[in-house]
C-alpha cells in the first residue's frame, strides 16, 4: 500500500503552487514532466514542503531538484515512508 | 539638459561585516579574510542556514542621538552613519552647496524588515493571535511598512532639497540607486547626490524565506568558509547586512573645489530578464546586454576592462549565469580579465551589496589592488575564468566593471574608471 | 531636442471602479468608494476595491505567489498594454522597460507568512515569500508576464513615489527605451496593514464614511487609506511616429521632484518649487494650466501648506483645484498615477471631475475647489501634485 497517491499529490500541488485552467492535471499526468505541466523549481520546492507538512517526510534538497515527474515524487515519498517504517520496526 | 556632464565619486562611507569604516573594509578584502560567522542576533537553531555576515555596530558610539536610535530602523542608522562618513571623506562643505542642487538616491531590498518583525511579535503576541490590540501599536510602524523615511533621514543628514528617492530593486538596489544618481547629475537636475544602499536583513523571517528556496548555504559548521563563489562545493549564499554610501558629484563641481576623486562613473545599464522571479537563465543573456550597454556608454571595448567585480553570490545558478554573461559580453577578453567576488568575504547583504561592491571597485582603482575570491579552493570546471582565488592581486587598473543580479529579474552593470583615465 | 513622452494606454484599479470606463463615470459623478470594512471604530474605514476576482483575470499558477496588491497591478498592466494596442512579442524585447512604484510591498501576503513562521515554524513559510513581499514585485512580475526586458526599477516614495516612477520612466524613454510600463498600485488593508496605517497618526478617526476624508475642508480630520492605483504605458514620440499612431491620452510634458528642508531649518517647503520646476520643464506657465490635481492630504496643516503653494503660484482662487482621491482614499504609490490618468481624461473630455463629499472648504485656503458637480472647461494642461510623508514632493505636468 502506498502512503501517497497521485490524487494526494495533485491536492498538495494545487493548494501550494496553484493550477492553470488548461487542465494539465486532469487525467493521468504521472509521467509528464513538471515543466510541461507548468510547474517550476519553486513549485517543486513548495510541493516538497507540503509533503513534509502533511506526511512528515523530508526529501533531501538535492533529491527534490532531481524529481522531474509526479511519479518520481510518488516513488520517492513512498520509498521514504517504507524506509522510515522499517527503521521504526527495527528500533522498537 | 546640459550635455556631457561627467560624474565622479568623491566620498565613501562603508559599514560591512568584519570592521568599522571603509579602511577596515578594504583591509579585510585585501587580506582575503572572511567575516561570516554563526548568527548571534537570535537563536538560528530552527533554520536551515545559521550563518551570516553580521556587522558589529554600536549606534551610540557612532554618534547617533537617543532619538535617532529610537526612531530609525537599523538599516536607516547604517545609511545615516555611512552618509556622514562619505561627506567627511569627500571634504565637501555642505553649507557651500545650494540645497536644491543636492539629491538622495537610497537603495534597499527589504528595508525595515527587521523592525517590522519585532513589531509583529509584540502586536500579535508572537503569532499567537491575529486579533490586533492597538495598545501595542508603535508610532513607527507605518514608516517600517513604507520605508521611504530612510531616504528622508539621509536627506536630512546632508540637507538635500533636490530629488530624494528610495530604490528597491531587490539585490540590484545598490547598483541601481547609484545608476539613478548618475542620471540625475548627468541630466543637470542636481550637482551632488548622496547615493548608495543599505540592508539589515538578518532576521527570522528573511532567513525563513531563503531557507524555503534553498538559496542560502547550509555550511553551518564552518561559517568562515561558508561563502564559496565559483567553487565546486558552494551550496548557497551567506546572508549579510551592511551599507555603503557615496558622495557623487558633477566632475567640474568636484574639480573646482580640488576634491580627491576616487573614480568616474562612466556607464550604467540595467535589463530585466523576464524569466523568473528568483531564477537565472544559464546563458546570462540579459546580463550580457547590460554589460555591453554600460561599456558602450563609456565608449569602451571589452579589452579595456581591467577587472570585473562579480555578483558571485555563491549559488550554482548564479555562477553559471554570470560566467556565461561575462563570456558573451567580453568575448575572448573574458579569459584574460580577473574576476572576483567579495561576497566570499562579507556575504550577501541583498540590496546593499551592490553599493558595497562599488566601494570595493573605487578602492581597487585608488590602490591598484584586486580583492580576491576567498574560499575558492576547488574550482568548478564549468566556471573556467580567472576568479582571483584566495589572494589579492596588485594590478594597474584603469577601468573596472561591476555587475549584479536581483530577484525580480534585475540585471545591472556599472563601469568605473580612474579619474583622468583614457576617456578624460 | 528632447523626445516627447506620451501616455498610450492605461489600466485603472480603483475603489470607485475597475477599468477606465467605470472609474471615469464614478469620478465624474463624484461617487465615493470609501466604506466600512471592519466592525471596530478606529481604522474601520477604507477605500476598498469590490468585485475584483483575481482568478478571472490571472492564471491560477500566479495566485499562490501573489499578494492582492500584485494581482491588482498585474491586471491593471494587462489592461494598459491591451489599451495601448501594444503586442510585446512584436517588438524588440530590450525596447520595453518596467518602472513602477510601490509603498507597502505585499503586506497582507507577508502577514500570513509571519503567522506561519511564528505559529507553525520556519518550514511552513511559502517559497514565494522571498519575492511576494518585496517592493520590486510589481516590476518583476509585469516584466515576466509580458516578456519586457528593457530597464527596470521600483521606487518607494510613499504617496509621491508613483509620480517619481513616471518621471523616471520618462527619463528612461529619453535615454533610448521607446516604451516603459509605469505607475503604481498598493494595497495593505489586512489586519496588520490597517493598524500600520493608523500608526501614521494622519488617518482620520471619524466614523462616518462620508465625513472621514475631506481635503481642504474646515472639518478635515485626516485621510482614509485605500487600495488600487493605475498602470500606464508610456511611449516616446519617436517610436509613435514610426508606428504612425496617435497618442491616446496625453503627454507627460513636465516632471520635477523636491524635498522639504530638514525640520527646524526655517527654509520654505518644497511643493511649490516642485510645481514650478515641472512647469518650467514642460515649457508652460501658470496661465496655461487649466486644473490642478491636488495631493489633498486631508489634515489642516498639510492642506494649508498645499493651498499656500497653489495660491502662491496661481494667486487666490486662481485655478480650479480638484481631489477625486477624496473618493478613493489615499492610494500611496497608486495615488499619483491614478491622478495622472484622471488628468488625461479631464483634458480630453474638457471637464474637471469634482472632489467628492461636498464639504465646506476652510475659509483660509483661498482655493477654487471643484465640488458638487463636474465643471466643464477647455483646457490643454493639468498639473498633478503629490507629497510623500516626511517631505517628498513631486509634480507632473500633463498636456492633453
Amino acid at each position: 500500500m502506498s502512503l501517497m497517491t497521485l490524487e494526494d499529490l495533485k491536492t498538495i500541488l494545487v493548494e501550494n503552487a496553484g493550477a492553470d485552467d488548461s487542465g494539465t492535471l486532469d487525467g493521468d499526468f504521472a509521467a509528464q514532466e513538471f515543466t510541461e505541466l507548468g510547474y517550476d523549481s519553486l513549485a517543486l520546492l513548495e510541493l516538497a514542503a507540503g509533503i513534509q507538512r502533511r506526511y512528515g517526510i523530508v526529501l533531501p534538497d538535492e533529491q527534490v531538484m532531481e524529481l522531474r515527474t509526479p511519479e518520481a515524487v510518488l516513488a520517492a515519498v513512498n520509498s521514504a515512508a517504507v524506509n522510515s517504517a522499517e527503521r521504526l520496526r527495527q528500533t522498537s | 539638459m546640459k550635455p556631457n556632464r561627467r560624474v565622479v565619486i568623491t566620498g565613501i562611507g562603508v559599514r560591512a561585516p568584519g570592521g568599522g569604516g571603509a579602511k577596515d573594509f578594504w583591509n579585510l578584502l585585501t587580506a582575503g579574510r572572511t567575516a561570516t560567522r554563526r548568527i548571534s542576533f537570535f537563536d538560528a537553531g530552527p533554520f536551515r542556514s545559521q550563518v551570516a555576515g553580521e556587522v558589529d555596530f554600536d549606534a551610540q558610539a557612532e554618534g547617533l542621538t537617543p532619538r535617532q536610535i529610537r526612531r530609525m530602523d537599523r538599516a536607516a542608522q547604517f545609511a545615516v552613519v555611512c552618509t556622514r562618513d562619505a561627506v567627511e571623506d569627500s571634504g565637501l562643505e555642505l553649507d557651500r552647496v545650494e540645497p536644491h542642487r543636492i539629491g538622495v538616491s537610497l537603495g534597499s531590498a527589504v528595508a525595515a524588515a527587521t523592525s517590522l518583525e519585532a513589531e509583529y511579535l509584540v502586536l500579535f503576541d508572537s503569532g499567537q493571535t491575529r486579533e490586533v490590540d492597538t495598545r501595542y501599536l508603535t508610532p513607527h510602524m507605518f514608516d517600517h511598512m513604507v520605508p521611504s523615511v530612510m531616504a528622508a533621514e539621509v536627506a536630512w543628514t546632508v540637507g538635500a532639497e533636490g530629488p530624494v528617492t528610495m530604490v528597491s530593486d531587490g539585490c540590484t538596489s545598490g547598483l541601481d540607486a547609484i545608476g539613478h544618481a548618475l542620471h540625475l547629475i548627468q541630466d543637470g537636475v542636481v550637482d551632488v547626490m548622496a547615493a548608495g544602499a543599505t540592508d539589515t536583513p538578518i532576521s527570522p523571517i528573511v532567513l525563513a524565506c531563503f531557507d524555503a528556496i534553498k538559496a542560502t548555504t547550509s555550511y553551518n559548521d564552518d561559517p568562515a568558509t561558508a561563502s564559496r563563489p565559483f567553487d565546486r562545493s558552494r551550496n548557497g549564499f551567506v546572508l549579510a547586512e551592511g551599507c555603503a554610501m557615496f558622495v557623487l558629484e558633477e566632475y567640474e563641481h568636484a574639480r573646482r573645489r580640488n576634491a580627491e576623486i576616487y573614480a568616474e562613473v562612466t556607464g550604467y545599464a540595467t535589463r530585466l530578464n523576464a524569466f523568473h522571479m528568483t531564477g537565472l537563465k544559464p546563458d546570462g543573456r540579459e546580463m550580457a546586454e547590460a554589460i555591453r550597454t554600460a561599456l558602450a556608454q563609456s565608449r569602451l571595448d571589452p579589452p579595456d576592462v581591467d577587472y570585473v567585480n562579480a555578483h558571485g553570490s555563491g549559488t550554482k545558478q548564479n555562477d553559471l549565469h554570470e560566467t556565461a554573461a561575462v563570456k558573451a559580453s567580453l568575448g575572448e577578453h573574458a579569459r584574460r580579465v580577473p574576476i572576483s567576488s567579495i561576497k566570499s568575504m562579507v556575504g550577501h547583504s541583498l540590496g546593499a551589496i551592490g553599493s558595497i561592491e562599488v566601494a570595493a571597485c573605487a578602492l581597487a582603482l585608488r590602490y591598484g589592488v584586486i580583492p580576491p575570491t576567498a574560499n575558492l579552493r576547488l574550482p568548478d570546471p564549468q566556471c573556467d575564468l580567472d576568479y582571483v582565488p584566495l589572494v589579492a592581486r596588485e594590478a594597474t587598473l584603469d577601468t573596472v566593471l561591476t555587475i549584479g543580479s536581483g530577484f525580480g529579474g534585475f540585471q545591472s552593470a556599472m563601469v568605473l574608471r580612474q579619474p583622468g583615465g583614457r576617456a578624460a | 531636442m528632447t523626445q516627447r513622452v506620451f501616455v498610450t494606454g492605461v489600466g485603472v484599479v480603483a475603489p470607485t471602479g475597475l477599468g477606465i470606463a467605470e472609474y471615469w463615470a464614478a469620478t465624474l459623478a463624484g461617487r465615493s468608494g470609501i466604506s466600512r470594512i471592519d466592525d471596530r471604530h478606529v481604522g474601520a474605514l477604507a477605500g476598498r476595491i469590490t468585485g475584483f476576482d483575481a482568478a478571472r483575470h490571472l492564471p491560477g499558477r500566479l495566485l499562490p505567489q501573489t499578494d492582492v496588491s500584485t494581482r491588482l497591478a498585474l491586471t491593471a498592466a494587462d489592461w494598459a498594454i491591451n489599451d495601448a494596442g501594444v503586442r510585446p512579442g512584436d517588438r524588440d524585447e530590450y525596447d520595453m522597460g518596467v518602472m513602477t512604484s510601490n509603498a507597502c510591498g505585499g503586506f497582507d501576503f507577508t502577514h500570513r507568512q509571519f503567522d506561519k513562521l511564528w505559529h507553525d515554524g520556519p518550514q511552513h513559510v511559502s517559497v514565494y515569500e522571498s519575492f511576494a513581499w518585496f517592493y520590486a514585485v510589481t516590476t518583476g512580475q509585469v516584466s515576466i508576464r509580458h516578456g519586457l526586458r528593457g530597464p527596470g526599477t521600483a521606487l518607494v516614495g510613499e504617496q509621491a513615489g508613483g509620480l517619481d516612477a513616471i518621471g523616471y520612466a520618462r527619463r528612461a524613454i529619453r535615454r533610448g527605451t521607446p516604451l516603459v510600463i509605469s505607475g503604481g498600485v498598493d494595497s495593505a488593508l489586512g489586519p496588520w496593514g490597517r493598524v500600520a496605517h493608523l500608526s501614521s497618526g494622519t488617518v482620520s478617526t471619524t466614523d462616518d464614511p462620508g465625513q472621514a476624508y475631506l481635503p481642504f475642508a474646515a472639518a478635515a480630520s485626516g485621510h482614509v487609506p485605500g487600495e488600487g492605483g493605475a498602470i500606464l504605458v508610456l511611449e516616446g514620440g519617436e517610436s509613435l511616429d514610426r508606428r504612425g499612431d496617435r497618442p491616446r491620452y496625453g503627454e507627460i510634458a513636465g516632471y520635477a521632484a523636491t524635498f522639504d528642508p530638514a525640520p527646524g531649518s526655517g527654509r520654505p517647503p518644497g511643493l511649490r518649487r516642485a510645481a514650478e520646476l515641472a512647469l518650467e520643464d514642460a515649457g508652460v506657465t501658470t496661465a496655461d494650466v487649466g486644473v490642478v490635481f491636488a495631493d489633498a492630504a486631508g489634515t489642516a496643516e498639510f492642506d494649508r501648506a498645499e493651498a499656500e503653494a497653489v495660491t502662491g503660484l496661481f494667486g487666490p482662487y486662481g485655478v480650479p483645484v480638484t481631489a477625486p482621491k477624496a473618493g478613493t482614499g489615499r492610494l500611496f504609490s497608486g495615488g499619483g498615477p491614478l491622478d495622472v490618468v484622471t488628468a488625461c481624461l479631464a483634458l480630453r473630455e474638457g471637464v474637471i471631475p469634482p472632489t467628492p463629499h461636498d464639504a465646506q472648504v476652510a475659509a483660509g485656503h483661498r482655493i477654487d475647489l471643484v465640488q458638487n458637480a463636474p465643471r466643464e472647461r477647455n483646457m490643454t494642461v493639468a498639473l498633478v501634485l503629490a507629497r510623500g510623508r516626511w517631505g517628498f514632493n513631486s509634480a507632473i505636468v500633463v498636456r492633453g
